[in-house]
């Protein structure tokens, strides 16, 4: 059961002889068209490219949309889908068990920014080494269409109005508490998503991936042809409430960088993208801070690669750790002697 | 004074203090010195929550026959703080004994005292303690008039102050020079008047001084304890600390210059127990350490690791809730909260400590119960228990090795489905004992790796909305639970004294009862006794609850919640039952006891 070796006679392997039916999971159950899948897509690909061992990987989601997908690829790592908002908690103590391991947690925006803002921080704050992906599109898809902390104010959705409420900017929370890389894509960029992830896999400490990933059901005008109204008049009424009809995923091409694009969400609003410039140096906290307030006086979408720091020192560095994953030590190096039970009574005056 | 008046080690002395003037130091050092002369000692210490200014109480017991329980009457009283030297004075017995510094405005309202004026100040001045020192240090000149007084050695303070100073000269001479300067001047100024006096015995052989919450953390490091998630809470921050002190002692291991273990003090109860379930369900040795208020924080995940099935172990050690509550007082308030933790059905499994050597005990023996059953493990420990120095016998290694339960590691899998038709479930019951084989992140089999989740779940980890498979899981769990109860600590029974009226009780109740079935004897009354260690109740509750004519059932919470829980598992026996509960924030005491066995015999 060790690992596979590579046989040359099979094609379409990669280095460690795995196949990418290797790193799929269970067919999603989330809407189609949603972003998420997308994004779990080139989960597959990245960690297929990077040659990892699904058994060298483990999985952590919090509740959620975006939390369900750790279902839909790696399908033989271990997983954990913990509690709404405190996922970082439970992967911090998973990971000391083998830290050795390559951590990958999926949250949403609700999960991170809203009920998991304080675990978030601290995960950050810590360096845990995990890839950490926020599936971000600014509402709650779960429980049916309410905002999230990130929605920009303004918005409207349709049972709950208008949000009177600035937005969260992850990407910015993360910076402030010194996290040591932080990137942003959209799940319609499936190539620079997938370069990402890589980089993030790479990276030996905490990772953020605020990737913006569209909510094709609930995040929609209320004259959009799926509405909830518009299938109250057209369809069977009473089961039109829990039908998702069939979408296309968002897609954009290429574009060069520097360059600026609108994009046009399915439900009919427009984002700009903004590709970073290339003397944008993400080493620079300053300018990352800089860039990400100018984004957000522009309504830009910025993705790529905000801020890396690849030498501060993850918290397993900070601890004082065998080499060997925790999880392996033998029975007789966790129980102190009969001797040394003798010194602590003696002591104990 | 005749001999036969004479009060030889079985007395009770309490020192009133300003919180924050470092009148523990003092306390400790006469405790220390009272232990290492053999007589049986105990402290309460009574303090509020605050760091400096409020009225602390520290009250030390002398008892020959080992009783550990508090009393409610004070013997002697030494009296530093002027705010509350009226109310110490209801409190003293008659003939009691006063020890109050010469310059405390005192208008004595009792003619029974015996007074004793300690000239501190002028010790202090002609000692010639440096400024910042002299409210610390002036607590040694009470060491040293009681020295005199009580007939302690000299030499055994040195060696208390030795001890408590970790060896640094300058601090141990500082405090003993005080000592020993207070010893003179009662030796020139004062005439003994009262009876108190202590004569050296070999009452604690084989016995250690210390707190529960120390043992707690050590029988956890036996126990082999490799993560630890907490946030500081009274009273429960010690324990944590405890073991932030003693494992780079005992786990680093010597071939690797390596730790075997990692503590990670939490940003709060909802991340400290989450750390700990991941490090649980990774496959180590996890627990964590808190108190009501946090408890409640955790119940989520808790709920979680119930139905995920994974091993955890959470110290509670109480204090008087609801809400804030008194966070400086004991209580034992927290056992139908912890027994019926978080949503949904479920069964808690919670062992109670009911001495400090149980402390340790139940520190590693909840570890192997953990993990033997894959779930959580709360133990119930309380203020009384946790933060009190306590004369206790000494730890016992544990007699058995560890349980790390059924887990499958590589070469174990294979063998494993070469006897299950090359199959593994996570959740699959193949031993008909309702517990699974659970496998851990990092093992390289192909099939060893699965989703977790607190959302319904085949035996195979599927998500699954089948109710059929959902029933399946959950009546499996309750059947882990039945064949579970062989794991746990049974109630300890004495039934010596074949009586008729029984008496329940559990953790920190325990001295009290005893004593009182003491005092309820020399009456002629008999009395047996069932004390409760674990939950879910076993068969040998039953029996006690079937034996006996007539029950009382002890809490140290204001609804008896023990007895509570009795009712609602035994509702059969509830009409023979009377619930004894009292709450008033202290340690149960012996007479209150003694008092309301006596009332409710009468009333029959």
């Amino acid at each position: 059961m060790a690992t596979p070796v590579p046989n040359p006679a099979i094609q379409n392997v990669n280095k460690v002889g795995l196949s990418k039916a290797d790193y799929k999971g269970l067919p999603s159950t989330l809407c189609q068209g949603c972003g998420h899948n997308g994004i779990a897509a080139q989960i597959v690909a990245a960690c297929y490219e990077m040659n990892l061992v699904p058994e060298k990987v483990v999985k952590f989601s919090g509740i959620g949309c975006s939390s369900k997908s750790p279902t839909y690829f790696l399908g033989r790592s271990f997983s954990f889908n913990g509690l709404h908002g405190r996922m970082p908690s439970l992967a911090l103590g998973g990971m000391f068990a083998d830290h050795t391991l390559k951590a990958i947690g999926v949250s949403g925006d609700g999960d991170t920014a809203s009920i998991g803002l304080g675990q978030f921080k601290h995960m950050v704050r810590r360096n845990l080494p995990m890839v950490y992906i926020v599936e971000n599109n600014g509402v709650y898809g779960l429980t049916k269409g309410q905002f999230s902390a990130t929605a920009e104010r303004g918005l409207q959705l349709k049972k709950q109005g208008t949000n009177p409420y600035l937005p969260v900017d992850i990407a910015m929370e993360a910076l402030i508490s010194n996290a040591t890389f932080i990137a942003r894509s959209f799940a319609g960029d499936p190539r620079q998503v997938k370069e990402l992830l890589k980089a993030a896999i790479a990276h030996n400490g905490i990772a953020v991936l605020d990737i913006i990933s569209p909510c094709v059901t609930f995040h929609n005008h209320e004259n959009s042809f799926h509405s909830y109204s518009f299938g109250k008049e057209h369809e069977e009424p009473l089961h039109e409430i829990s039908y998702v009809p069939p979408k296309e995923d968002i897609t954009v091409e290429d574009f060069e960088e520097g360059t600026t694009r609108e994009v046009v969400m399915h439900d009919g609003s427009q984002v700009v993208l903004k590709k970073l410039e290339k003397e944008y140096d993400p080493r620079d906290r300053w300018q990352a801070l800089h860039m990400l307030e100018e984004a957000h006086s522009h309504d830009w979408l910025v993705t790529g690669l905000i801020y890396v720091d690849p030498e501060v020192p993850s918290l397993f560095d900070i601890y004082n750790i065998p080499a060997t994953p925790l999880n392996r030590t033998p029975n007789s190096k966790l129980r102190p002697s009969h001797e040394a039970l003798d010194e602590i009574n003696r002591l104990m005056f | 004074m005749s001999k036969r008046d004479l009060v030889v080690n079985d007395f009770c002395i309490t020192f009133s203090t300003v919180n924050g003037s470092g009148s523990a130091t003092a306390n400790t050092t006469l405790m220390r010195a009272l232990f290492k002369m053999g007589i049986p000692v105990s402290s309460k210490n009574i303090f509020p929550s605050n760091i400096q200014g409020l009225p602390t109480w520290y009250t030390l017991r002398l008892s020959k026959d080992g009783y550990m329980g508090r009393v409610e009457q004070d013997d002697i009283i030494v009296a530093m703080n002027p705010a509350t030297l009226h109310k110490e004075v209801q409190y003293l017995a008659p003939g009691g004994v006063l020890l109050l510094p010469d310059d405390l405005n005192f208008v004595n309202t009792r003619d029974d005292l015996i007074i004793y004026r300690m000239p501190v100040k002028k010790l202090i001045k002609d000692a010639e303690v440096p400024p910042s020192l002299r409210d610390y240090i002036s607590n040694m000149v009470y060491v040293g008039v009681l020295c005199f007084l009580l007939g302690i050695d000299l030499d055994l303070i040195h060696q208390a102050l030795d001890f408590q100073f970790k060896g640094r000269q300058k601090p141990i001479d500082q405090n003993f020079h005080m000592v020993e300067a207070a010893y003179v001047w009662s030796k020139q100024n004062l005439e003994k008047k009262d009876p108190y006096l202590v004569e050296k015995m070999d009452g604690t052989d084989d016995c250690i001084m210390t707190d529960g919450n120390t043992a707690g953390a050590l029988g956890s490091i036996f126990g082999g304890v490799q993560f630890t998630g907490w946030y500081p809470i009274t009273p429960a921050t010690s324990l944590a600390e405890s073991l932030i002190e003693y494992l780079p002692k005992y786990r680093v291991d010597p071939e690797t210059g390596k730790d075997t273990y990692a503590i990670v003090q939490s940003e709060d109860e909802l991340a400290a127990i989450g750390m700990a379930i991941g490090a649980g369900w990774g496959g180590l040795r996890s627990m964590t350490s808190t108190s009501g208020p946090g408890l409640s924080l955790m119940s989520e995940y808790i709920g979680l690791a119930y139905y995920a099935e994974v091993p955890v172990v959470i110290w509670d050690v109480q204090r008087v809730g609801p809400s804030t509550g008194m966070p400086t007082r004991t209580a034992q308030g927290d056992l139908t909260q912890a027994n019926f933790i978080s949503h949904g059905d479920k069964n808690m499994i919670i062992l109670i400590p009911g001495s400090i050597q149980e402390c340790f005990e139940f520190g590693w023996r909840a570890f192997d119960i953990a993990e033997r059953l894959q779930t959580p493990v709360i133990v119930l420990s309380d203020l009384d228990f946790g933060m009190n120095m306590w004369t206790s016998k000494k730890f016992e290694y544990p007699d058995q090795p560890m349980d790390r339960g059924k887990i499958l590691w590589e070469d174990d899998m294979e063998e494993f489905m070469a006897k299950h038709g090359g199959e593994w479930g996570r959740y699959r019951d193949v031993d008909g004992d309702g517990i699974p084989w659970r496998t851990l992140p990092g093992n390289r089999h192909p099939k060893s790796g699965y989703f977790a989740r607190g959302t319904s779940h085949n035996e195979d980890t599927g998500y699954t909305e089948d109710p059929e498979k959902w029933e399946t899981i959950f009546k499996r769990i309750a059947n882990k639970f039945e064949t579970g109860k062989q794991y746990l600590p049974k109630a300890i029974a004495d039934e010596s004294q074949k009586a008729t009226l029984g008496i329940i009780a559990s953790g920190s109740a325990d001295p009290a009862v005893q004593e009182a079935r003491d005092l309820l004897a020399k009456q002629g009354i008999k009395t047996d006794y069932l004390r409760i260690r674990s939950l879910p109740f076993d068969t040998e509750v039953e029996d006690f609850l079937k034996k006996h004519e007539q029950l009382v059932v002890l809490d140290i919470n204001r609804d008896g919640q023990l007895n509570q829980l009795l009712t609602m598992t035994y509702p059969v026996y509830s009409e023979k039952t009377t619930s004894l509960a009292h709450l008033d924030g202290l340690p149960l005491n012996a007479k209150w006891v003694e008092k309301q066995i006596l009332s409710l015999l009468e009333v029959k």
